[in-house]
């Protein structure tokens, strides 16, 4: 990860994208066990980041994933928005703090990830986002391939559904949440999935 | 908006702003001007919603320097209003406390509490008495 400037607007087009194909099953997951607004509000996220992609690819790592979190959890809203703007800015500051650096950017995730579950005040098997990112975060830290990172990511999506929601809206239903994927866990494994694509692609990464 | 600083600043956050309107009718019935007071709620499309940056504009409209005291419905608007407060200069957060107490409850019997010119920790502590 030598440079910002060609790397990150191709991620944040990426991740636009994949979100924008997938609102509508998004809203359909949510409205299955919570509020029904996560489709347009990542929707309405990417949207914002992807307006300043070329701004953000011209800043320095580190601060370009702190504005992309700010970015986040102002215009996501819900209850996404913290948790997806926490995990950002949390790895732009642990990225500032540790310098440049390869595989530096895959340490920054397990505090970013905690901090995620004490900003939600979750843990694993909660049936909420956390947990795809603790087994992204498993599968980044064992080093492996991006496409195998993104097969755990959508597998632990998929175990979602078997399990009762403990946190978050669908929390509310007990019983009834059985049966259905976590929205959030939905959105954060299609978004793994998009960035691993991406990278497998990507000639320096 | 009233920005009496002499009192502690009541602010309600729901998803809905007619909810978060209507509890700051109430509370305003009940203490008038002497307490400042906000409310936020809803999205940028005119849906249900939350989000940090309209909670950080309420908390800094109601801001007073005995502190503000935050009423919240459900969960992203208590994890949004964290993150607002995280937003606000150190010296100010640490006078900004989210309330775990029922919202309309909550807030009415805070502002009364606040109104007497009580400290922030008790009005909170007044405040969450309703919670089980």
């Amino acid at each position: 990860m030598r440079t910002s400037r060609p790397l990150l607007p191709g991620l944040i087009e990426a991740c636009h994208a994949v979100i924008v194909s997938n609102a509508d099953h998004l809203g359909e997951l949510d409205r299955a066990i919570g509020d029904g607004d996560h489709g347009t509000n990542m929707k309405r996220g990417s949207e914002a980041v992807y307006a300043e992609r070329d701004q953000l690819g011209g800043l320095p790592l580190p601060e370009a994933l702190e504005k992309i979190g700010m970015v986040l959890v102002t215009t996501i809203g819900g209850a996404a928005g913290p948790l997806y703007g926490t995990l950002l800015i949390e790895m732009g500051r642990g990225l500032r703090a540790a310098g440049s650096g390869d595989g530096v950017l895959a340490e920054t995730l397990p505090p970013a990830v905690a901090a995620v579950a004490r900003r939600g005040r979750a843990q694993a098997g909660d049936k909420t986002l956390l947990d795809v990112l603790y087994a992204v975060q498993q599968a980044v830290l064992k080093q492996s391939p991006p496409a195998e990172v993104a097969a755990y990511a959508m597998s632990a999506a998929t175990d979602t559904i078997a399990m009762k929601a403990l946190r978050g809206r669908a929390s509310f239903l007990g019983d009834r949440s059985i049966g259905h994927m976590d929205p959030g866990a939905c959105s954060c494994a299609l978004l793994t999935g998009s960035i691993c694509r991406f990278l497998e692609e990507f000639p320096s990464a | 908006m009233n920005t009496n600083g002499a009192n502690v600043g009541i602010v309600i956050v729901s998803h809905s702003p007619l909810i978060a309107r209507g509890t700051a009718d109430m509370v305003r019935q009940m203490v008038g001007d002497s307490v400042p007071l906000a409310w936020c709620g809803g999205n940028a499309e005119g849906g249900l919603g939350t989000n940090a940056r309209d909670i950080l504009t309420a908390i800094t409209s109601a801001w007073s320097e005995a502190g503000v005291a935050v009423f919240v419905d459900l969960g992203g608007a208590e994890t949004n209003s964290e993150m607002a407060i995280e937003m606000l200069e150190p010296a100010r957060a640490r006078r900004v406390l989210i309330c775990n107490a029922p919202i309309v409850e909550g807030a009415v019997m805070a502002a009364a509490e606040a109104s007497g010119g009580a400290a922030l920790a008790r009005v909170v502590a007044t405040a969450e008495e309703l919670s089980p």
